[in-house]
């Protein structure tokens, strides 16, 4: 009795510093199904109208459809990029003895803690130069270089844990060293590599000011330009559409986070028992 | 196939480990590579195998110098102390995986896994992953994968330093049945003198990058060349004292001790000073030469006891006996060494 005479007050004074944020949340979803008379918070009527973006495209906007076909292929092309070069950048660093390893790794954690905003006139006038720009490929290539240290460096950590036995083993078994890494060593890391993969695609799906930036109109809007659109429109301000169009943005990221957080925490532990 | 290693030489920068090593080792044989950490054993047997580049010196494989070749195309079976097997494959995809990167076919594969998972006793195994066998299933495993594509020699890297004692006595004569009935060179690269001695053929005793002596476990317990191969071999171990040779006689120093010069070894002028090796069985009630001292410590082993005993001068000697009661801490003694089973040493520990 005594237990919970104590912790009330503590509950209690959690609910209301947090109470803001739920009803946050809360309205978010609440006004995008509903309307409120003026000066209310309490909802009237239920309605669709707001979710009207989905089937009907407003003039000059893109389709919804286009625009989170572009985000999905934003996020799944440059998650893509990073495992690739990642997994295997990461094992040339963590295992072969290369020339000039030392500088490379330095090189890579400077990179990953270089401000990519920094870069971004610089990275906008070379996609003009070489015709990218306003693209989704420049984009796409642009992000995932951006990422890539990070991957690399998570690939090598992952990667050092795999005991070198195996990898001898396998080279005694007659393997050659890309059938050692490609048989032996990738399925070690599966959990790292797949990790990294949910990690680049939460990165890419969120990304605002590279696509803002370097592909901001039409056919290669993405989703959080076109959110971001909606509340630069002076014109036709509408705030339950951009709370419409911020669920549908969110959604997607929430669904991964939760099916797959226990592969998220992985990262941050920095291995896997595979 | 016969193995030889012509002044083999490595070193890792400016640290040589192993300097002008000549060794051959015979077709079948199996051979213990015995010496304590860092000696250069485990480097020896990496070298063979192709993991580290030689410094100097040939390596050959019957008549064919393998010394530059990649250890892909040496074939040479590697038996790792942590078994390394593939985690994400069941066992007979473990086995089965030198096989599968020679590309032979999938029938001949089938036949060749089952016919060595039979010899190494894991035929109900196979489904399973390494992760649920244990550590002796491992290690059979482990074998299996080794043996499957017949390699020219079978390399074994402290096999058995990961099981617990029981299974390591099972592994110990399993290793050494599956050696000779498939008549395989091997090499056991051991710590454990008792590994070496029970499993092995012959035995390199290796010291410092440098083989101190080659021989059958027998010859080399009966005949040591260095004290350290004396101290090496034997449970428990050799006791030394230092002496003196006096009148064709053996003077233990500060002690009226004097024991005659086995007839093996030359009698060293007088005055020389040298080391004398005596083995706790050799040392008891029965022999020809008298030894005085008081009993310091008696351990007991069960069907022996090891007394330690403390002669005037306080070097202790040991002797092993059947358990008897009239003995007990303290007492003096007056026990008696076989003069022809006693160890001669020089000062630097080279045998007279």
């Amino acid at each position: 009795m005594t237990g919970h005479l104590k912790t009330w007050p503590i509950i209690l004074a959690l609910s209301i510093l947090s109470a803001p944020l739920v009803l946050m949340y809360a309205y978010l979803f609440i006004d995008t199904v509903t309307n409120s008379p003026p000066g209310s918070f309490i909802p009237n009527e239920f309605t669709l109208e707001h979710w009207a973006f989905l089937w009907h495209t407003p003039p000059g906007r893109p389709s919804i459809w286009r625009v989170t076909f572009n985000s999905l292929l934003f996020a799944a092309s440059t998650s893509l990029l990073v495992i690739v070069v990642s997994s295997m950048a990461g094992y040339v660093l963590s295992r072969l003895n290369v020339p000039a390893r030392g500088f490379f790794l330095a090189g890579v954690m400077v990179l990953h803690a270089f401000p990519a905003i920094t870069l971004i006139v610089a990275i906008f006038l070379v996609l003009q130069m070489i015709g990218l720009y306003n693209t989704l490929i420049g984009v796409i290539l642009v992000k995932a270089a951006i990422d890539m240290p990070l991957g690399i460096w998570l690939m090598k950590g992952f990667y050092d844990t795999v005991p070198w036995e195996i990898e001898m083993a396998g080279i005694q078994d007659g393997a050659s060293r890309f059938t050692v890494w490609r048989k032996l060593v990738l399925p070690q890391v599966k959990p790292g590599i797949f990790a990294l993969w949910l990690f680049a695609f939460l990165l890419g799906w969120s990304e605002f000011i590279l696509p803002q930036v370097l592909a901001p109109s039409g056919d290669v809007q993405v989703l959080s330009v076109y959110l971001a659109s909606l509340i630069a429109d002076d014109n036709n301000f509408d705030m339950a559409l951009f709370k419409s169009v911020g669920l549908f943005y969110i959604a997607p990221v929430l669904i991964l986070f939760f099916v797959f957080q226990n592969y998220l925490m992985n990262i941050y532990g920095g291995g896997s028992k595979g | 196939m016969r193995i030889l290693l012509d002044k083999f030489s490595k070193s890792f920068g400016a640290v040589k480990v192993i300097e002008d090593m000549t060794l051959e080792i015979k077709d079948g044989e199996m051979l213990a590579l015995l010496g304590p950490s860092g000696c250069g054993k485990s480097t020896t047997l990496f070298a063979i195998c192709g993991i580290h580049k030689v410094t100097g010196g040939r390596i050959y494989f019957g008549d064919r110098d393998m010394t530059d070749l990649p250890s892909q195309e040496r074939n040479v079976g590697v038996v790792f102390q942590s078994y390394a097997l593939y985690p994400h494959m069941n066992v007979a995809e473990n086995i089965a995986f030198p096989l599968r990167i020679r590309n032979l076919p999938g029938a001949e594969i089938k036949r060749l896994v089952d016919e060595m998972a039979d010899l190494v006793h894991i035929g109900n195994l196979l489904d399973r992953r390494p992760a649920e066998l244990s550590g002796g299933q491992q290690q059979r495993v482990a074998l299996a994968r080794a043996l499957v594509r017949r390699p020219n020699v079978l390399l074994l890297d402290e096999p058995l330093a990961n099981l617990d004692a029981k299974l390591r006595l099972e592994m110990r004569s399993e290793i050494r049945r599956i050696q000779l009935e498939t008549g395989i060179t091997a090499i056991l690269v051991t710590h454990d003198q008792v590994e070496a001695m029970s499993m092995c053929d012959r035995i390199a005793i290796m010291n410092a990058g440098q083989i101190i002596q080659i021989a059958t476990p027998k010859e080399m317990y009966r005949n040591p060349r260095t004290t350290f191969v004396a101290g090496f071999l034997g449970n428990p171990p050799i006791a030394f004292v230092e002496a003196e040779a006096r009148d064709g006689m053996l003077a233990v120093k500060n002690a009226d001790i004097r024991l005659p010069v086995p007839p093996d070894a030359v009698t060293p002028p007088d005055g020389t000073p040298v080391i004398i090796g005596i083995r706790p069985e050799n040392l008891g009630p029965e022999g020809d030469a008298i030894i005085r001292g008081r009993v310091s410590f008696i351990e007991t082993q069960g069907r022996e006891n090891l007394y330690d005993i403390k002669l005037e001068n306080g070097s202790v000697l040991r002797s092993i006996q059947r358990v008897r009661d009239d003995i007990s801490l303290d007492d003096e003694v007056e026990w008696r060494v076989r003069s022809d089973r006693l160890f001669v040493f020089a000062e630097n520990g080279e045998r007279l």
